[in-house]
Protein backbone atom coordinates (compact mmCIF):
# COMPACT_ATOMS: atom_id res chain seq x y z
CA UNK A 1 0.00 0.00 0.00
CA UNK A 2 0.99 3.58 -0.48
CA UNK A 3 2.29 5.56 2.25
CA UNK A 4 1.28 9.14 2.49
CA UNK A 5 4.33 11.11 3.43
CA UNK A 6 5.23 15.18 3.76
CA UNK A 7 7.86 15.48 1.27
CA UNK A 8 9.79 18.43 -0.59
CA UNK A 9 8.22 17.68 -4.15
CA UNK A 10 11.54 17.38 -5.70
CA UNK A 11 12.83 14.93 -3.40
CA UNK A 12 9.81 12.60 -4.02
CA UNK A 13 10.23 13.04 -7.38
CA UNK A 14 13.60 11.52 -7.08
CA UNK A 15 12.23 9.01 -5.26
CA UNK A 16 9.78 8.16 -8.12
CA UNK A 17 12.94 7.80 -10.66
CA UNK A 18 14.21 5.75 -7.89
CA UNK A 19 10.95 3.34 -8.00
CA UNK A 20 11.22 3.02 -11.83
CA UNK A 21 14.47 0.82 -11.53
CA UNK A 22 16.36 3.50 -13.71
CA UNK A 23 19.87 2.48 -14.85
CA UNK A 24 21.59 5.81 -15.97
CA UNK A 25 21.33 9.34 -14.60
CA UNK A 26 22.85 11.84 -16.28
CA UNK A 27 22.15 15.49 -14.98
CA UNK A 28 24.28 18.73 -14.16
CA UNK A 29 22.51 20.94 -11.31
CA UNK A 30 20.66 24.26 -12.25
CA UNK A 31 18.39 25.73 -10.09
CA UNK A 32 15.60 25.11 -9.79
CA UNK A 33 15.94 21.34 -10.60
CA UNK A 34 18.81 20.79 -8.32
CA UNK A 35 17.20 18.98 -5.77
CA UNK A 36 16.37 16.44 -7.89
CA UNK A 37 19.07 14.77 -9.10
CA UNK A 38 21.31 15.96 -5.61
CA UNK A 39 18.90 13.01 -3.93
CA UNK A 40 18.64 10.96 -6.97
CA UNK A 41 23.18 11.06 -6.76
CA UNK A 42 22.82 10.29 -3.09
CA UNK A 43 20.84 7.28 -3.80
CA UNK A 44 22.99 6.12 -5.80
CA UNK A 45 25.69 7.11 -3.40
CA UNK A 46 24.29 5.29 -0.61
CA UNK A 47 23.38 2.13 -2.65
CA UNK A 48 19.95 2.52 -2.49
CA UNK A 49 19.53 3.17 -6.66
CA UNK A 50 21.20 0.96 -8.34
CA UNK A 51 21.72 2.81 -11.17
CA UNK A 52 25.00 4.80 -13.11
CA UNK A 53 25.25 8.37 -11.69
CA UNK A 54 27.56 10.57 -14.62
CA UNK A 55 28.04 14.03 -13.49
CA UNK A 56 28.37 15.45 -16.73
CA UNK A 57 30.07 18.81 -17.48
CA UNK A 58 26.90 20.59 -19.58
CA UNK A 59 23.46 19.93 -20.53
CA UNK A 60 24.39 19.01 -23.73
CA UNK A 61 26.52 15.84 -22.65
CA UNK A 62 23.52 15.23 -20.11
CA UNK A 63 21.49 14.26 -23.27
CA UNK A 64 24.28 13.47 -25.13
CA UNK A 65 25.04 10.57 -22.70
CA UNK A 66 21.25 9.96 -21.95
CA UNK A 67 20.91 9.27 -25.60
CA UNK A 68 23.88 6.88 -25.82
CA UNK A 69 22.94 4.66 -22.91
CA UNK A 70 19.26 4.65 -24.20
CA UNK A 71 20.63 3.19 -27.86
CA UNK A 72 22.74 0.23 -25.48
CA UNK A 73 19.06 -0.69 -23.70
CA UNK A 74 19.56 1.01 -20.90
CA UNK A 75 16.46 3.12 -18.69
CA UNK A 76 17.50 6.23 -18.93
CA UNK A 77 16.73 9.68 -16.70
CA UNK A 78 17.53 13.52 -16.98
CA UNK A 79 16.16 16.63 -15.63
CA UNK A 80 17.06 20.42 -16.08
CA UNK A 81 15.62 23.97 -16.03
CA UNK A 82 15.71 26.94 -18.54
CA UNK A 83 19.79 27.48 -19.70
CA UNK A 84 20.65 24.12 -18.92
CA UNK A 85 17.26 23.18 -21.35
CA UNK A 86 18.86 25.64 -23.91
CA UNK A 87 22.08 24.13 -23.59
CA UNK A 88 20.58 20.84 -23.95
CA UNK A 89 17.83 21.57 -26.85
CA UNK A 90 20.26 20.55 -29.23
CA UNK A 91 20.63 17.03 -28.22
CA UNK A 92 16.92 16.85 -27.84
CA UNK A 93 15.56 16.69 -31.29
CA UNK A 94 18.02 13.57 -31.94
CA UNK A 95 16.45 11.86 -29.12
CA UNK A 96 13.07 11.83 -30.51
CA UNK A 97 14.49 11.27 -33.99
CA UNK A 98 15.91 8.40 -33.34
CA UNK A 99 12.82 7.28 -30.81
CA UNK A 100 14.75 6.89 -27.68
CA UNK A 101 12.20 6.66 -24.56
CA UNK A 102 14.61 8.61 -22.31
CA UNK A 103 12.40 10.37 -19.28
CA UNK A 104 13.42 14.06 -18.26
CA UNK A 105 11.87 16.73 -15.52
CA UNK A 106 11.86 20.03 -16.85
CA UNK A 107 11.41 22.21 -13.38
CA UNK A 108 10.50 25.20 -15.43
CA UNK A 109 11.95 28.76 -15.01
CA UNK A 110 12.29 31.68 -16.95
CA UNK A 111 15.02 31.70 -19.59
CA UNK A 112 17.68 35.11 -19.54
CA UNK A 113 18.11 38.17 -19.93
CA UNK A 114 17.74 39.80 -17.43
CA UNK A 115 18.96 36.22 -15.44
CA UNK A 116 15.84 34.95 -13.56
CA UNK A 117 15.67 31.56 -11.50
CA UNK A 118 12.21 31.98 -10.99
CA UNK A 119 8.98 30.09 -12.45
CA UNK A 120 7.83 30.65 -16.17
CA UNK A 121 6.79 28.40 -18.85
CA UNK A 122 9.76 30.06 -21.22
CA UNK A 123 11.72 26.85 -21.12
CA UNK A 124 8.70 24.24 -21.63
CA UNK A 125 7.76 26.74 -24.60
CA UNK A 126 10.98 26.68 -26.42
CA UNK A 127 10.86 22.84 -25.97
CA UNK A 128 7.46 22.45 -27.71
CA UNK A 129 8.84 21.57 -31.02
CA UNK A 130 11.08 18.87 -30.36
CA UNK A 131 8.96 16.00 -30.93
CA UNK A 132 9.09 14.81 -27.15
CA UNK A 133 5.79 13.65 -25.10
CA UNK A 134 4.85 16.00 -22.73
CA UNK A 135 2.89 16.77 -19.82
CA UNK A 136 2.68 19.30 -16.89
CA UNK A 137 1.94 18.72 -13.28
CA UNK A 138 -0.29 21.04 -11.12
CA UNK A 139 0.93 19.50 -7.83
CA UNK A 140 3.50 17.04 -5.57
CA UNK A 141 1.29 14.13 -6.44
CA UNK A 142 1.02 14.92 -10.07
CA UNK A 143 4.44 15.69 -10.52
CA UNK A 144 5.12 12.03 -9.10
CA UNK A 145 3.01 9.82 -10.56
CA UNK A 146 3.51 12.10 -13.96
CA UNK A 147 6.92 10.53 -14.02
CA UNK A 148 6.31 7.00 -13.29
CA UNK A 149 3.73 7.05 -16.15
CA UNK A 150 6.31 8.93 -18.57
CA UNK A 151 8.03 5.40 -18.35
CA UNK A 152 5.32 3.40 -19.10
CA UNK A 153 4.38 5.60 -22.09
CA UNK A 154 7.92 6.68 -23.59
CA UNK A 155 9.05 2.78 -23.41
CA UNK A 156 5.68 1.21 -25.05
CA UNK A 157 6.31 -0.52 -28.64
CA UNK A 158 3.38 1.86 -29.95
CA UNK A 159 5.29 4.73 -28.78
CA UNK A 160 9.05 4.60 -28.20
CA UNK A 161 9.40 8.39 -27.36
CA UNK A 162 11.75 10.50 -24.85
CA UNK A 163 8.84 11.67 -22.77
CA UNK A 164 9.38 15.31 -20.85
CA UNK A 165 7.08 16.20 -17.46
CA UNK A 166 6.96 19.76 -16.75
CA UNK A 167 6.52 20.86 -13.34
CA UNK A 168 6.80 24.82 -12.07
CA UNK A 169 10.25 25.43 -10.30
CA UNK A 170 10.30 26.48 -6.59
CA UNK A 171 6.48 27.03 -6.61
CA UNK A 172 5.73 23.13 -7.06
CA UNK A 173 9.77 21.98 -6.99
CA UNK A 174 10.18 23.37 -3.61
CA UNK A 175 6.84 22.65 -1.75
CA UNK A 176 6.72 20.20 1.00
CA UNK A 177 3.49 18.83 0.27
CA UNK A 178 1.50 15.51 1.62
CA UNK A 179 2.35 12.38 -1.19
CA UNK A 180 1.66 9.16 -1.68
CA UNK A 181 4.44 7.40 -2.39
CA UNK A 182 3.78 4.14 -4.45
CA UNK A 183 5.65 1.18 -3.18
CA UNK A 184 8.13 -0.84 -5.09
CA UNK A 185 6.10 -3.70 -5.77
CA UNK A 186 3.32 -1.52 -7.17
CA UNK A 187 5.43 0.65 -9.93
CA UNK A 188 7.21 -2.68 -11.19
CA UNK A 189 3.70 -4.16 -11.64
CA UNK A 190 2.70 -1.31 -13.50
CA UNK A 191 6.16 -0.62 -15.29
CA UNK A 192 7.81 -3.90 -17.00
CA UNK A 193 11.59 -4.00 -17.84
CA UNK A 194 12.66 -1.80 -20.75
CA UNK A 195 12.98 -4.42 -24.19
CA UNK A 196 14.39 -2.37 -26.76
CA UNK A 197 13.33 -2.93 -29.94
CA UNK A 198 16.37 -1.83 -32.04
CA UNK A 199 19.58 -1.14 -29.81
CA UNK A 200 23.47 -1.10 -29.82
CA UNK A 201 25.25 -4.69 -29.77
CA UNK A 202 28.39 -5.54 -31.20
CA UNK A 203 27.31 -8.97 -31.80
CA UNK A 204 24.26 -7.42 -34.43
CA UNK A 205 25.53 -4.21 -35.44
CA UNK A 206 23.18 -0.87 -36.02
CA UNK A 207 24.21 2.65 -37.16
CA UNK A 208 21.73 5.01 -35.34
CA UNK A 209 21.34 8.83 -36.97
CA UNK A 210 22.98 8.36 -40.15
CA UNK A 211 22.67 10.93 -42.71
CA UNK A 212 19.14 11.76 -43.68
CA UNK A 213 19.65 12.95 -48.10
CA UNK A 214 16.84 14.52 -49.38
CA UNK A 215 14.87 11.69 -50.16
CA UNK A 216 14.04 10.19 -47.12
CA UNK A 217 14.39 13.31 -44.48
CA UNK A 218 10.64 13.81 -45.38
CA UNK A 219 9.62 10.10 -44.74
CA UNK A 220 11.55 10.46 -41.53
CA UNK A 221 9.82 12.87 -40.65
CA UNK A 222 6.53 11.73 -41.24
CA UNK A 223 6.90 8.39 -39.40
CA UNK A 224 7.98 10.64 -36.09
CA UNK A 225 4.41 12.65 -36.87
CA UNK A 226 2.68 9.67 -37.10
CA UNK A 227 3.93 7.82 -34.40
CA UNK A 228 4.13 11.32 -32.26
CA UNK A 229 0.06 11.43 -33.39
CA UNK A 230 -0.60 8.10 -32.17
CA UNK A 231 0.83 8.28 -28.63
CA UNK A 232 -1.87 9.78 -27.49
CA UNK A 233 -4.32 7.25 -27.03
CA UNK A 234 -1.27 5.37 -25.33
CA UNK A 235 -0.75 8.43 -23.11
CA UNK A 236 -4.23 8.21 -22.32
CA UNK A 237 -4.52 4.36 -21.85
CA UNK A 238 -1.64 4.40 -19.91
CA UNK A 239 -3.37 6.57 -16.97
CA UNK A 240 -6.85 4.35 -17.09
CA UNK A 241 -4.26 1.53 -16.07
CA UNK A 242 -2.45 3.70 -13.26
CA UNK A 243 -6.02 4.69 -12.27
CA UNK A 244 -6.82 1.28 -11.53
CA UNK A 245 -3.80 0.04 -9.84
CA UNK A 246 -3.24 3.30 -7.82
CA UNK A 247 -6.51 5.18 -7.42
CA UNK A 248 -5.59 8.24 -8.76
CA UNK A 249 -7.24 8.97 -12.54
CA UNK A 250 -5.75 11.50 -15.18
CA UNK A 251 -6.78 12.99 -18.20
CA UNK A 252 -5.33 14.86 -21.11
CA UNK A 253 -7.95 18.26 -20.16
CA UNK A 254 -8.83 18.19 -16.27
CA UNK A 255 -11.46 20.87 -15.60
CA UNK A 256 -13.27 22.29 -12.57
CA UNK A 257 -17.18 23.79 -12.76
CA UNK A 258 -16.44 24.06 -16.51
CA UNK A 259 -19.77 22.45 -17.92
CA UNK A 260 -22.62 25.26 -17.52
CA UNK A 261 -19.56 28.41 -17.67
CA UNK A 262 -19.52 31.13 -19.62
CA UNK A 263 -16.30 32.30 -19.10
CA UNK A 264 -13.57 29.39 -18.75
CA UNK A 265 -10.14 30.01 -17.19
CA UNK A 266 -7.51 28.35 -19.43
CA UNK A 267 -4.53 27.42 -17.67
CA UNK A 268 -1.44 25.05 -17.17
CA UNK A 269 0.42 23.77 -13.99
CA UNK A 270 0.57 24.97 -10.73
CA UNK A 271 -1.14 28.20 -11.02
CA UNK A 272 -4.28 26.35 -12.01
CA UNK A 273 -5.12 25.34 -7.99
CA UNK A 274 -4.80 29.59 -7.33
CA UNK A 275 -7.24 30.05 -10.11
CA UNK A 276 -9.55 27.02 -8.74
CA UNK A 277 -10.37 29.62 -5.58
CA UNK A 278 -10.60 32.67 -8.12
CA UNK A 279 -13.29 30.48 -9.86
CA UNK A 280 -14.80 29.50 -6.58
CA UNK A 281 -14.96 33.10 -5.35
CA UNK A 282 -16.76 34.28 -8.04
CA UNK A 283 -19.78 31.72 -8.64
CA UNK A 284 -20.00 32.47 -5.17
CA UNK A 285 -20.96 36.22 -6.60
CA UNK A 286 -23.19 34.87 -9.15
CA UNK A 287 -20.71 34.43 -12.05
CA UNK A 288 -20.88 31.60 -14.43
CA UNK A 289 -16.94 30.59 -14.14
CA UNK A 290 -15.16 27.44 -15.12
CA UNK A 291 -11.51 25.75 -15.24
CA UNK A 292 -9.78 24.04 -17.75
CA UNK A 293 -6.68 23.05 -17.10
CA UNK A 294 -4.22 21.32 -20.09
CA UNK A 295 -2.32 18.18 -18.59
CA UNK A 296 -0.86 16.99 -21.85
CA UNK A 297 0.72 19.66 -23.90
CA UNK A 298 2.20 17.39 -26.58
CA UNK A 299 0.86 15.78 -28.71
CA UNK A 300 -2.21 18.65 -27.96
CA UNK A 301 -5.33 16.64 -27.06
CA UNK A 302 -7.76 18.75 -29.73
CA UNK A 303 -10.64 17.08 -29.17
CA UNK A 304 -10.61 16.52 -25.66
CA UNK A 305 -9.97 20.53 -25.15
CA UNK A 306 -12.65 21.87 -27.45
CA UNK A 307 -15.06 19.82 -25.56
CA UNK A 308 -13.94 21.24 -22.56
CA UNK A 309 -14.46 24.16 -23.87
CA UNK A 310 -17.27 24.34 -26.30
CA UNK A 311 -19.87 25.52 -24.31
CA UNK A 312 -18.36 28.99 -23.17
CA UNK A 313 -18.59 32.82 -24.64
CA UNK A 314 -15.29 33.99 -22.86
CA UNK A 315 -11.86 32.58 -22.74
CA UNK A 316 -9.74 33.91 -20.79
CA UNK A 317 -6.04 32.10 -21.60
CA UNK A 318 -3.30 32.16 -19.38
CA UNK A 319 0.56 32.29 -21.28
CA UNK A 320 3.47 32.17 -19.13
CA UNK A 321 5.95 32.68 -21.99
CA UNK A 322 6.66 35.51 -24.27
CA UNK A 323 5.84 35.50 -28.16
CA UNK A 324 6.97 38.50 -28.78
CA UNK A 325 5.00 40.31 -31.44
CA UNK A 326 2.81 37.49 -32.14
CA UNK A 327 -0.72 36.86 -32.36
CA UNK A 328 -0.70 35.73 -28.80
CA UNK A 329 1.01 33.75 -26.73
CA UNK A 330 1.83 29.88 -27.54
CA UNK A 331 -0.83 28.47 -25.32
CA UNK A 332 -3.44 30.75 -26.83
CA UNK A 333 -2.06 30.32 -30.31
CA UNK A 334 -2.80 26.86 -30.42
CA UNK A 335 -6.48 27.60 -28.96
CA UNK A 336 -7.20 30.30 -31.14
CA UNK A 337 -6.59 28.04 -34.30
CA UNK A 338 -8.31 24.92 -32.65
CA UNK A 339 -11.83 27.42 -32.20
CA UNK A 340 -11.15 28.62 -35.91
CA UNK A 341 -11.39 25.20 -37.35
CA UNK A 342 -14.31 24.51 -35.40
CA UNK A 343 -16.13 27.66 -36.15
CA UNK A 344 -16.62 28.83 -32.67
CA UNK A 345 -16.60 32.24 -32.17
CA UNK A 346 -15.56 32.73 -28.42
CA UNK A 347 -14.34 36.46 -27.14
CA UNK A 348 -10.87 34.99 -26.25
CA UNK A 349 -8.70 36.96 -23.81
CA UNK A 350 -4.98 35.86 -23.59
CA UNK A 351 -2.90 37.11 -20.47
CA UNK A 352 0.99 36.98 -19.91
CA UNK A 353 0.88 36.80 -16.54
CA UNK A 354 3.76 35.20 -14.07
CA UNK A 355 6.71 35.70 -16.20
CA UNK A 356 10.25 34.95 -14.24
CA UNK A 357 8.49 34.27 -10.73
CA UNK A 358 5.82 37.11 -10.69
CA UNK A 359 2.98 35.84 -8.46
CA UNK A 360 -0.87 35.34 -9.85
CA UNK A 361 -3.23 36.06 -7.21
CA UNK A 362 -6.45 35.30 -6.77
CA UNK A 363 -7.63 38.74 -7.79
CA UNK A 364 -5.55 38.59 -10.70
CA UNK A 365 -7.48 36.00 -12.12
CA UNK A 366 -10.82 37.47 -10.81
CA UNK A 367 -9.82 40.61 -12.91
CA UNK A 368 -8.99 38.99 -16.05
CA UNK A 369 -12.30 36.81 -15.86
CA UNK A 370 -14.59 40.34 -15.06
CA UNK A 371 -12.57 41.88 -18.16
CA UNK A 372 -13.50 39.09 -20.56
CA UNK A 373 -17.22 39.04 -18.88
CA UNK A 374 -17.52 42.75 -19.87
CA UNK A 375 -15.59 43.77 -22.92
CA UNK A 376 -14.70 42.76 -26.19
CA UNK A 377 -11.22 40.68 -26.65
CA UNK A 378 -8.63 43.14 -27.78
CA UNK A 379 -6.61 41.26 -31.01
CA UNK A 380 -3.47 41.47 -29.08
CA UNK A 381 -2.13 39.72 -25.61
CA UNK A 382 -1.63 41.78 -22.33
CA UNK A 383 0.86 41.78 -20.35
CA UNK A 384 -0.55 41.98 -16.79
CA UNK A 385 0.58 43.10 -13.44
CA UNK A 386 3.16 45.45 -15.20
CA UNK A 387 3.78 48.95 -13.25
CA UNK A 388 3.50 51.98 -15.80
CA UNK B 1 21.50 6.76 -46.31
CA UNK B 2 21.90 3.39 -47.94
CA UNK B 3 19.79 2.96 -51.04
CA UNK B 4 17.24 0.87 -50.03
CA UNK B 5 16.28 3.87 -47.72
CA UNK B 6 16.23 6.27 -50.40
CA UNK B 7 13.53 4.91 -52.54
CA UNK B 8 10.59 3.55 -50.20
CA UNK B 9 7.70 4.42 -48.18
CA UNK B 10 7.84 6.18 -44.49
CA UNK B 11 6.12 3.20 -43.22
CA UNK B 12 9.41 0.87 -44.31
CA UNK B 13 11.58 2.86 -42.51
CA UNK B 14 13.92 1.50 -39.48
CA UNK B 15 12.58 2.66 -36.30
CA UNK B 16 14.60 6.41 -36.02
CA UNK B 17 16.06 5.51 -39.51
CA UNK B 18 18.65 3.21 -37.65
CA UNK B 19 20.51 0.61 -40.30
CA UNK B 20 20.79 -2.62 -39.49
CA UNK B 21 22.28 -4.12 -42.39
CA UNK B 22 25.80 -3.14 -41.62
CA UNK B 23 28.44 -2.45 -44.20
CA UNK B 24 25.91 -0.93 -46.97
CA UNK B 25 27.41 1.87 -47.77
CA UNK B 26 28.70 0.93 -51.00
CA UNK B 27 25.09 0.83 -52.07
CA UNK B 28 24.45 4.95 -52.08
CA UNK B 29 24.75 5.50 -55.43
CA UNK B 30 26.75 9.29 -54.94
CA UNK B 31 27.81 9.21 -58.33
CA UNK B 32 23.91 11.32 -59.34
CA UNK B 33 26.23 13.99 -57.17
CA UNK B 34 28.31 14.92 -60.16
CA UNK B 35 28.39 17.62 -62.81
CA UNK B 36 31.29 16.96 -64.07
CA UNK B 37 32.93 12.98 -64.59
CA UNK B 38 36.50 12.29 -64.98
CA UNK B 39 37.63 10.76 -68.29
CA UNK B 40 41.39 9.58 -68.46
CA UNK B 41 42.89 9.65 -72.02
CA UNK B 42 44.92 6.50 -72.37
CA UNK B 43 47.27 7.42 -74.80
CA UNK B 44 48.58 9.75 -72.54
CA UNK B 45 48.22 7.65 -69.10
CA UNK B 46 51.76 6.41 -67.35
CA UNK B 47 49.87 4.12 -65.00
CA UNK B 48 51.34 5.84 -62.05
CA UNK B 49 48.14 5.18 -60.17
CA UNK B 50 48.02 8.83 -58.56
CA UNK B 51 44.30 9.09 -59.36
CA UNK B 52 43.96 6.11 -57.49
CA UNK B 53 45.85 7.28 -54.65
CA UNK B 54 44.24 10.85 -54.22
CA UNK B 55 40.68 9.97 -54.88
CA UNK B 56 38.45 10.19 -51.73
CA UNK B 57 36.07 8.08 -52.79
CA UNK B 58 37.99 4.65 -53.72
CA UNK B 59 36.24 5.21 -57.22
CA UNK B 60 39.69 4.06 -59.18
CA UNK B 61 40.58 0.50 -59.95
CA UNK B 62 43.13 -1.13 -61.45
CA UNK B 63 42.26 -3.45 -64.78
CA UNK B 64 43.81 -5.71 -66.08
CA UNK B 65 45.91 -3.65 -68.97
CA UNK B 66 47.21 -1.93 -65.64
CA UNK B 67 45.08 1.10 -66.73
CA UNK B 68 42.94 2.81 -63.73
CA UNK B 69 39.48 2.97 -64.62
CA UNK B 70 36.77 4.94 -62.74
CA UNK B 71 33.64 3.75 -61.12
CA UNK B 72 30.92 6.61 -61.80
CA UNK B 73 28.43 4.44 -59.47
CA UNK B 74 30.43 6.53 -56.51
CA UNK B 75 32.57 9.18 -58.16
CA UNK B 76 31.02 12.59 -57.33
CA UNK B 77 33.17 14.54 -59.76
CA UNK B 78 35.21 16.31 -57.17
CA UNK B 79 38.38 16.76 -59.82
CA UNK B 80 41.27 15.87 -57.36
CA UNK B 81 42.42 12.76 -59.60
CA UNK B 82 42.41 15.49 -62.63
CA UNK B 83 43.60 18.00 -60.40
CA UNK B 84 46.49 15.69 -59.37
CA UNK B 85 47.45 13.72 -62.91
CA UNK B 86 51.34 14.70 -63.06
CA UNK B 87 50.55 13.94 -67.15
CA UNK B 88 47.35 15.74 -67.27
CA UNK B 89 45.50 12.33 -68.73
CA UNK B 90 42.01 13.20 -67.11
CA UNK B 91 39.96 15.60 -68.16
CA UNK B 92 36.73 16.86 -66.41
CA UNK B 93 33.82 16.36 -68.97
CA UNK B 94 30.17 18.01 -68.64
CA UNK B 95 27.55 15.71 -67.27
CA UNK B 96 24.43 16.48 -69.84
CA UNK B 97 22.19 15.44 -67.29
Amino acid sequence: MSKRVGMEVSIAVGEAVGLCNVDVVAAYPITPQTHIVEHLSEMVADGHLDAEFIPVESEHSAMSCCIGSTAAGARTYTSTSAQGYALMSEICYIASGLRLPIVMNVVNRALSAPISIWNDHSDMMMSRDTGWIQTIAENGQEAVDLTIHAYKVAEDPRVLLPFQVNMDGFILSHMIEPIYMPERSEVDAYLPPYKPVIRLDPQKPVTFGPVGMPDVYTEAKMAQDVAFKNSKAVVIEAWKEFGDKFGRYYKPVETYKAEDAETIIVTMGSLSETAMSAVDHLRDGGMKVGLARIRLWRPFPTEEFFDAIKGAKNLVVLDRAMNFAGDSGPVCMEIKSILFDRGHSANVFNFMAGLGGRDVTVQNFEEMVQKAATSKAPAAYEIINVRE
Amino acid sequence: MAKETGIISWKELNLGVAITTPGNAAELRTGDWRSQRPETDQETCNKCSMCYIFCPDMVYSKNDEGFYVQNYYHCKGCGICAKECPVDAITMVQEEH
